[in-house]
């Protein structure tokens, strides 16, 4: 051999948390102890191992979960379990936020102070945790834990925001939100000594979704009125209807009906939903597989919608797969939720298991003959695995690096197979176009932006959460539903689709939330975030917090977003500090530059993106002057 | 993918199956495989009646190549072979790819001719994704072959004891050919140990480190009247030179063609100038026309490929527009309308036969040259780093992070059995010499069998050790397997 191993070996802990996920070892070239006499002659089975490549996520999860940290010696053991070269389980393990490859104590407090939380007291919070715990990062006397600062956690209607995770045999994670000092370290200590409870969230859903029980509401209908845990309350309220239907249509009226709809992707980037799907579906005499993805991999900042819904209603995710299954000829779906969804995750491990139990997954769905059935896979802390592509890698066991397009993945998807891609909002549309009739359904709206949508409404507002409503309504309308302005009650700005959105100042309230009305302004809907700021707000401050997020969320992959988005976020410093390089109007001619770099020759969505929101703010005010 | 190794090495750990059999025992494997295959009823019958010859006899020679017998002499379980050989033989296509595990050999045309026994027997040749592959350690290992740097051919590999190739050659260079076939390395050494070669002209080879038996070869370099070296670098063979002269590197100095293992003819080009005195390989070699009393004017690396177009027919078609319109082409290409080949044979499937039919040779095991004895129990193999080529001439002028230090790869069992530990050190004795060096454990390896790496001349000898017993067919001396001793060292 070539290539070596180092000499650290896994603990029998480290081992254990591998086997149980990958059985044990079957020789001793894949981890088992070296019996030369039976293994020296011939092997069978390298093709087998290679093959698991894609568990490589799974399996790192596994360490982290159960010891804490992801230690050299059981990156090692991973490499030969799953025939990995070495450099390759480190680049993958190395990608993801949320494993430690250095010693790090089993109880771990994410405190979010990300800009959604700012406005709601974030920056107080980690003061009085790092006068009482002492600085972020440091782990505490004992050893026991450790508080870090983190990214946007998507619980930003309960903000400030924080989750503990405690590695051990039974791994327990939990939900403190919203988060003071006091509960924060009362539940950091309940972990510690083993008494966190199962469930990792006390969400009632219905906080979260304020329209709660409105007769009108279609997407949120049953979030916050269903026991998401049982199936029967599902069937009770017109679940899985869709998906007899869809059997009575057959899948090419299937498609002509999402087509006619108008449905548009509603993570970002506003593909049509029904070419999508009419695309895989071509390639079905080609007669290799092909797959449908669910990405719940929400991560924009300020964006928490999908998060609820797969929370409050995990049955209509699921739905909605299950009929693009049908739809495109897959055998096959993932649903890839976002590592610091933990209930989501849980909710929709159950509901997957329900339906299977009820047959609405599995071998012969419905007796209609159709095999469709769905895995979930847990993201690690990758703003970047929201991209599809990158998604795509993720699952397929590779740093979460995003792919050249095209091919575009209704071609050359997952595994390289034809594959359809869908946000978890999205899917839910399906069983209303199913129901109601595509053409119904391009009706509802306004425009081009055909249907209902879901806002995710936080900030400075009285009643933050996530809204549904056709589309239509203005920004100013959508903070109406909210209650009006929170904070001081004068508003200075809002911010729209999340860090990669843009700000809008209050002269432009009456804008209507359709892809045409935000686009009129430069603006963009992105993932339907309506973020507010008071006038107490120091936009400066977030400017900053946003470009720290991109400088650490770009994957690196491409020079002019790892070069770019560290520029940038150093010219915003200088800014802020008043040490500018040259005037302030060179060194916005500087950020102007590097984000036209960015913008042209990222491959990706989040380099192209990452100077929008920082250039629209000071195209609006002047802020550094 | 399977891999046929004794050690099992990155491509085996990568691999779907791995057949570790013993040293030398490639016959034994490949018949048995053959036999299996025949008596399975899995043998190709409409092709080898179409397109082969001698099956009959071949048939007869692998009768005896049972499962069992391959099992002692391999050391490969029966069941695996023939799993193997089902596999081999049911795939829709199949490529049988080799290196030097094969050609290092005593017998190494005989294992060659074994492997293209079973692809003529499941007619996986001639086809798309099937084939016959010996890979190449170097970008340009073909193209030597190709141009003639073989004893008995000349460019395109026509054949110099064919009067008429031979004429067509001479007409165009008005100069006479000897109408005998040279001398492949091997016999070179034979040659000056009888005084029949005197002076010996060396590009780019460096046999002082590279040639097995290390001393005998020394010392007949030494006893020569006169030796020039030509290289990019003052190898140890140029340190005993008369003449060194400074060569140019290929594939960044000088323009020219390089051609892959796919038969790929690729441009090269000049992408740095030379170093200063360092004149251009073709320009050397012209200069020295110019002192024989031969003026061929001005080096010109096109002119010279027009000239192999002109004699080689299957380069015919191949003009410098034409290869970087292509970015290469596949000999072979008679002219310029032809667009090259991707695999070569297909003439073997055409009805009716074109040519001559493809012929079995019978070819029986022989175990390596150097026998295991109580003295000296153990079998030595020797090889390549992924970070080392060769006699490292070109590879050690720069760090390589996966680089260390020359060792003698043992299993962990041997280990225990000489009683050493990782880094002590061993003496190693062969029936030709003896050398020190540290041990590492390699899982890799199987009790009884030890690896030693051919770059590190310097430290570690390997060459010393190892036996020049030559394959008389290609002249290819059996580096891979050598009877060796292993006692610990305790230094004084």
């Amino acid at each position: 051999m070539d290539l070596h191993l180092t000499a650290a070996a896994a603990s029998a802990e480290e081992q254990a948390a591998i086997d149980a996920l990958l059985g044990e070892p079957e020789s001793s070239w894949d981890g088992g102890a070296r019996q030369i006499e039976r293994d020296g002659r011939a092997v069978f089975g390298g093709g087998t191992a290679r093959s698991r490549r894609h568990l490589l996520l799974p399996v790192l999860h596994a360490i982290q979960e159960r010891i804490g940290w992801i230690s050299p010696g059981a990156l090692n053991y991973a490499s030969v379990r799953l025939n990995v070269a070495p450099a390759e389980v480190h680049g993958v393990a190395s990608f993801y936020g949320m494993f430690s490859l250095s010693p790090r104590p089993p109880v771990t407090a994410h405190v979010c102070d990300d800009i959604a939380c700012m406005t709601r007291g974030a920056g107080a919070l980690c003061a009085e945790l790092e006068h009482k715990l002492g600085p972020a990062g440091s782990p505490s006397e004992g050893g026991q834990t450790i508080w870090q600062r983190s990214a946007c956690l998507g619980l930003c209607e309960r903000a400030p925001a924080a989750l503990i995770s405690a590695a051990g045999t039974t791994a327990r994670e939990r939900v403190v939100a919203p988060a003071a000092t006091e509960n924060l370290i009362s539940t950091m200590q309940d972990a510690v000594n083993g008494r966190l409870p199962a469930e990792p969230d006390t969400l009632s859903t219905k906080l979260s979704v304020p329209q709660a029980g409105q007769a009108q509401l279609r997407l949120l209908r049953r979030a916050g009125q269903v026991d998401p845990s049982s199936i029967e309350d599902y069937l009770q309220r017109g679940g899985y209807e869709a998906l007899r239907r869809s059997f009575e249509l057959g899948a090419e009226r299937v498609i002509q009906e999402v087509i006619d709809s108008k449905l548009l992707g509603r993570g970002g980037a506003a593909f049509p939903t029904g070419k999508k799907w009419e695309a895989v579906h071509l390639q079905r005499h080609l007669g290799y597989p092909h797959y449908v993805i669910c990405n719940a991999d929400e991560s924009e900042p300020g964006t928490f919608k999908d998060r609820i819904v797969m929370e409050g209603d995990p049955f209509a995710v699921l739905e909605g797969m299950t009929i693009a299954g049908f739809a495109v000829g897959a055998q096959k779906g993932y649903v890839y939720v976002r590592g610091e969804y933990p209930l989501a995750t849980e909710r929709l491990n159950h509901a997957i298991r329900a339906a299977r139990a009820q047959k609405l997954l599995g071998q012969d769905i419905l007796g209609r003959g159709l095999r469709f059935d769905v895995e979930l896979r847990r993201g690690a802390g990758a703003y970047i695995c929201g991209e599809e592509t990158a998604l795509l890698n993720s699952i397929e066991g590779y740093r979460g690096e995003p792919r050249n397009k095209p091919p575009f993945p209704t071609q050359s998807g997952l595994f390289h197979l034809p594959t359809v891609v869908n946000n978890v909002e999205t899917l839910i549309n399906i069983p209303e176009i199913i129901l109601g009739g595509g053409a119904a359904y391009a009706r509802i709206g306004k425009g081009n932006s055909a249907g209902y949508r879901l806002f995710c409404v936080s900030g400075h507002v009285v009643r933050p959460g996530v809204y549904e409503t056709p589309y239509g309504p203005t920004i100013r309308n959508v903070i109406d539903m909210a209650g009006g302005v929170g904070g001081t009650g004068r508003l200075q700005a809002v911010l729209l689709g999340g860090a990669a959105g843009s700000f809008v100042s209050p002269m432009e309230l009456d804008t209507p939330l359709t892809f045409e009305g935000t686009r009129a302004i430069g603006a963009t809907l992105g993932s339907g975030v309506v973020l507010l700021f008071d006038d107490s707000t120091d936009l400066q401050q977030v400017l900053l917090r946003i470009a720290a997020f991109f400088r650490d969320e770009t994957c690196g992959q491409c020079v002019p977003c790892r070069v770019g988005s560290v520029r940038q976020e150093e010219v915003l410093q200088r800014l802020v500090r008043r040490q500018t390089i040259g005037s302030v109007a060179e060194e916005r001619n500087t950020l102007q530059e590097i984000a036209q770099a960015m913008r042209d020759a990222s491959i990706c969505g989040l380099g192209q993106t990452a100077s929008g929101a920082i250039l629209s703010a000071m195209n609006r005010w002047s802020l550094f002057s | 993918m399977y891999v046929v190794d004794p050690r099992r090495t990155s491509s085996a750990q990568w691999a779907d199956v791995w057949l570790g059999l013993d040293v030398g025992s490639d016959i034994s494997l490949a018949n048995a495989m053959g036999r299996e295959i025949i008596v399975s009823g899995l043998a190709n019958e409409a092709f080898i009646r179409h397109a082969t010859s001698g099956f009959e006899a071949y048939r007869q020679c692998v009768e005896k190549y049972t499962l069992d017998r391959a099992e002692r002499e391999t050391g490969v379980p029966a069941e695996a072979i023939r799993q193997t050989a089902h596999a081999y033989a049911k795939a829709k296509s199949g490529q049988i790819c080799w290196t030097l595990g094969i050609t290092e050999h005593h017998n190494a045309v005989d294992n060659v001719v074994a492997l293209i026994n079973l692809a003529l027997l499941t007619g996986h040749v001639g086809r798309y994704g099937s084939g016959v592959n010996p890979l190449r350690g170097q970008n340009n290992v073909q193209g030597g072959g190709d141009m003639g740097a073989i004893p008995d051919r000349l460019t395109g590999f026509q054949h110099l004891e064919n009067p008429e190739l031979r004429a067509k050659f001479e007409r165009a260079w008005r100069a006479k050919i000897e109408p005998k076939r040279g001398w492949h390395l091997s016999a070179m050494f034979d040659a000056m140990e009888r005084g029949e070669l005197t002076l010996l002209y060396v590009l780019g080879e460096n046999p002082v480190d590279s040639e097995a038996d290390r001393h005998r070869a020394v010392k007949l370099l030494r006893g020569l009247k006169f030796m020039v070296v030509q290289d990019l670098f003052c190898t140890r063979t140029a340190e005993m030179a008369d003449v060194v002269l400074p060569g140019s590197a290929g594939w960044c100095e000088t323009e020219g063609t390089v051609t892959s293992s796919e038969r790929r003819v690729q441009r090269v080009r000049a992408a740095v100038p030379l170093p200063h005195g360092a004149p251009d390989d073709i320009e050397i070699i012209y200069q020295l026309a110019r002192r024989f009393g031969h003026e061929w004017g001005m080096p010109d690396a096109e002119a010279i490929w027009n000239e192999v177009r002109q004699l080689s027919p299957m380069h015919a078609g191949m003009s410098y527009r034409r290869l970087e319109e292509l970015g290469g082409i596949q000999w072979p290409c008679y002219d310029e309308t032809h667009p090259g080949e991707m695999y070569l044979h297909s003439r073997l499937w055409q009805e009716p036969l074109i040519g001559p039919r493809a012929p079995f040779h019978a070819v029986e095991f022989e175990p390596p040259v150097d026998e295991l004895n109580e003295q000296y129990p153990m079998r030595l193999t020797t090889g390549r780093y992924l970070d080392s080529y060769n006699t490292g001439a070109q590879s050690q002028r720069f760090p390589s992070p996966l680089r260390r230090a020359a060792t003698i790869d043992l299993s962990p069992e041997d280990g225990e059995r000489y009683q050493v530990g990782e880094g002590e050190k061993v003496r190693i004795s062969s029936r030709r010499g003896s050398i020190i060096a540290p041990v590492r454990f390699d899982s890799g390896l199987r009790p009884g069998l030890a690896f030693l790496s051919v770059h590190f001349h310097e430290q570690v000898a390997t060459n010393d050790l190892t036996i020049d017993a030559v394959d008389p067919k290609s002249g290819t001396s059996e580096f891979k397997a050598t009877a060796i001793r292993i006692e610990k060292y305790a230094e004084k």
